[in-house]
């Protein structure tokens, strides 16, 4: 498949991330755009893997061929663990003020 | 010969030691003291000097090198001393009147407290030094040290009494002067050097090295110079300091404002004299000058009633004689009655001193009157000075005066008439100025009148040696004509070339006749007017005039100084403030305000902070992916 598919789909992908938490106020739906941005730049990452994978100038040193696959591991578990303490603080919050605003928050202002 | 050039160093470094040894020691020196240490490291000079002259009379001279003042590898300039005929006559001119007035002022003086006195001392040392520095240096560098160190001691001096803001102010104004032709000295040096690459006399006046200089050199050369010289010797437009230098002690007047340091542009002038004779247009501008101020210095004379002033005015009207001499290239005749006015001139300056010293301080002639039979020395020997500045003959004045006039009718009959005219209301005033002051009756206070006495004998001495000097100063210039041999003129001739005008011994004869028959007729006029002198009212139209001084200090107030200060007026309330604080307070302001604006940036809503982030990279982008 085109390369150019898979720039625009993750472009689109990582602009809604942006949107998302440029517009929303929801905690969590700013925790999950944020996500969604994260794993734009993975489907990136893979893709433009793939396609040095298979360009000439790679195959004369195949070790290199899948070194992206296995930063977006990398990627994913640290996304992983950023999200159970986000969810986390969420929680706190939610416990503290009884909401998950973040423009209830600026009141730390002062 | 070569032992005394060998010490030829020693006549500025005497006064120098004086002035070191009045200056630093002035609280421990008794008043005795220091007035011998003063006058002794002048005698001392003096007779070097005398010793020098015996040397150098014979036709010899010679360029004593001594350092490097300035080595620069492609320029340089030595710190020599020119011993030549020029220099040691003004040598002991300098040294030889200098010498009498410091004797002078220790009598003088007497009244001022030991401290003071000493620092009077050390003054009149650093200007004898100052002064030798000047007329011995070997360029024109060594000549603008003393040129600068004279005018110094000169302010010093004439601020003597320095607890008095008028006298300050005069002191000021002498020194303010003095500087703007200072300026024009300094731009003619600039000028030489650029041209030649040197300022050592022997270098400049050759044949060779004046050919290098164009025509325009020459005259703007010359010109600058010149304007050196009519601030030192009191010129117009530069004139106006020397009436009011009169702040002074007398002494100080009379060695520095009457014989001395006034002459050091007609000594710059008949040193460079190789130079000026070249800068014909030149020299008809100084004669201008020279005749015009001494006109209008002798019409201000008439009118004055400061003892001082008059005499002021005289030295101003008497230094236009000789630029007209020297404006005719007449410069035997000029150095010739610098030496002439040395002696009378100080002789009335220091007569003038007696006076004041035993009318107790006061200067102003209506107030006087009568006091030959009180003083005799003093007015004997005063007479004696009228009488050889009046140009009577047998007195000095009579024979350099007459070289003058002779001069000035060798180049043209109007101004041979008009520095007769000049001559006259010198020997009018004059004659006034004596009669006023020593004939008719007292009328000051009877307090004054009982006080009245002779002056001591450190004070009538130098007064009866410059009075015999005034009548016999003369002989050494009798023109051949009276069956003399002009023996300045030889003396002069390996230094000075003047141009030559000859005049056939008739017309010589009827000169002398003419102007002598016309002074005596202007001595009787003084003499028929204020005889019986009594003190008048206010004088009107041409008196106030001249009472007035032709209102030129008022002039230059309103044409030079107004606008002046309201130029700075103008430049301290709009340039100034509004102009430049505006630009350093705009810019303050301008950062104020934006930071005002920028602050609503920072609202603490994280969302704003990452929109700006968004937008920022979105410009960063389209810059990279666009331009």
């Amino acid at each position: 498949m085109d390369i150019k598919a898979y720039i625009i789909l993750s472009l689109v992908l990582f602009t809604i991330g942006i949107i998302g938490v440029l517009v929303r106020r929801n905690a969590i739906i700013i925790f999950m755009c944020v996500e969604l941005m994260l794993n734009a730049v993975n489907l990136l990452l893979v893709a433009f893997s793939k396609m040095h994978a298979l360009s000439s100038a790679v195959k004369a040193s195949p070790g290199y061929a899948s070194d992206a696959q296995i930063f977006v591991f990398f990627i994913m578990v640290v996304a992983a663990a950023e999200v159970s303490v986000g969810l986390a603080i969420i929680v706190m919050m939610y416990r503290n003020v009884h909401t998950v605003d973040v423009n209830f928050l600026n009141r730390l202002k002062n | 010969m070569n032992n005394i050039i060998k010490l030829v160093w020693l006549i500025p470094v005497l006064p120098l030691i004086g002035f070191l040894i009045n200056g630093l020691g002035r609280k421990a020196l008794s008043k005795t003291l220091s007035g011998y240490i003063g006058s002794a490291v002048v005698l001392g000079s003096f007779v070097l000097s005398f010793l020098v002259f015996l040397q150098v009379k014979n036709g010899a001279s010679a360029t004593v090198h001594f350092f490097n003042f300035i080595d620069l590898s492609t320029f340089k300039i030595a710190f020599d001393f020119k011993i030549d005929q020029l220099s040691t006559l003004f040598l002991l001119i300098i040294t030889g009147v200098g010498f009498l007035i410091h004797v002078y002022s220790t009598a003088y003086m007497h009244d001022e407290e030991g401290m003071n006195f000493a620092k009077y001392f050390a003054y009149l040392n650093l200007f004898v030094f100052s002064m030798l520095l000047l007329v011995m240096g070997g360029n024109f560098v060594i000549m603008f040290i003393g040129w600068e160190g004279v005018g110094l001691c000169s302010y010093l001096l004439i601020g003597y009494w320095y607890r008095n803001t008028n006298y300050t102010d005069a002191a000021n104004k002498a020194f303010i002067m003095n500087r703007i032709g200072d300026l024009g000295f300094l731009l003619a040096l600039f000028w030489l050097i650029s041209k030649l690459g040197t300022v050592q006399y022997d270098d400049i006046f050759t044949t060779a090295s004046l050919a290098k200089l164009s025509a325009k050199d020459i005259t703007g050369i010359t010109l600058l110079l010149f304007v050196g010289a009519t601030g030192k010797s009191a010129q117009i437009p530069l004139f106006t300091w020397l009436p009011d230098a009169m702040a002074g002690p007398t002494p100080v007047s009379a060695l520095i404002h009457a014989a001395t340091m006034v002459t050091a542009g007609i000594y710059m002038i008949a040193r460079s004299n190789a130079l000026f004779s070249l800068a014909h247009q030149t020299q008809t501008i100084i004669s201008i000058v020279g005749l015009a101020t001494a006109l209008l210095a002798a019409s201000i004379a008439i009118k004055q009633n400061d003892i001082k002033k008059v005499l002021a005015y005289s030295t101003v009207s008497q230094l236009g004689f000789m630029f007209v001499a020297l404006g005719t290239g007449n410069y035997v005749a000029a150095v010739f009655h610098v030496l002439t006015h040395a002696f009378f001139k100080a002789l009335m300056f220091l007569g003038s001193g007696s006076v004041i010293h035993a009318m107790g301080g006061e200067q102003d002639i209506r107030k006087m009157g009568g006091l030959h039979k009180h003083m005799k020395i003093t007015s004997i020997t005063f007479l004696i000075g009228c009488l050889a500045i009046s140009g009577i003959p047998g007195f000095s004045g009579f024979f350099s005066k007459d070289e003058i006039l002779a001069g000035a009718y060798g180049h043209s009959t109007l101004l041979y008439s008009i520095t007769l005219f000049a001559a006259l209301l010198t020997a009018f005033y004059m004659f006034r100025l004596y009669i006023i002051t020593f004939t008719g009756k007292f009328r000051g206070t009877h307090d004054q009148e009982h006080h009245l006495h002779e002056s001591p004998k450190a004070m009538t001495i130098p007064l009866i040696i410059l009075g015999i000097l005034s009548v016999i100063g003369g002989y050494v210039g009798v023109p051949e004509v009276l069956g003399g041999h002009h023996e300045l003129a030889a003396y002069l001739s390996p230094v000075v070339k003047s141009a030559e005008h000859h005049l056939s011994h008739n017309t010589e004869f009827m000169l002398m006749g003419l102007s002598t028959i016309l002074v005596v007729i202007s001595i009787s006029f003084a003499w028929a007017r204020f005889r019986n002198y009594s003190i008048e009212g206010e004088a009107k139209g041409l008196g106030s005039l001249l009472e007035n001084k032709w209102y030129v200090d008022e002039i230059y107030q309103k044409i030079i100084l107004n606008p002046l200060k309201s130029i700075s007026a103008f430049f301290n309330n709009i340039i100034e403030s509004k102009l430049i604080d505006g630009a350093v307070n705009g810019v303050g302001k301008m950062i104020n305000y934006g930071s005002r604006q920028l602050r609503w940036l920072q609202s603490g809503q994280v969302g704003g902070y990452v929109l700006l982030m968004v937008i920022g990279m979105l410009i960063l982008f389209f810059i990279q992916l666009f331009l």
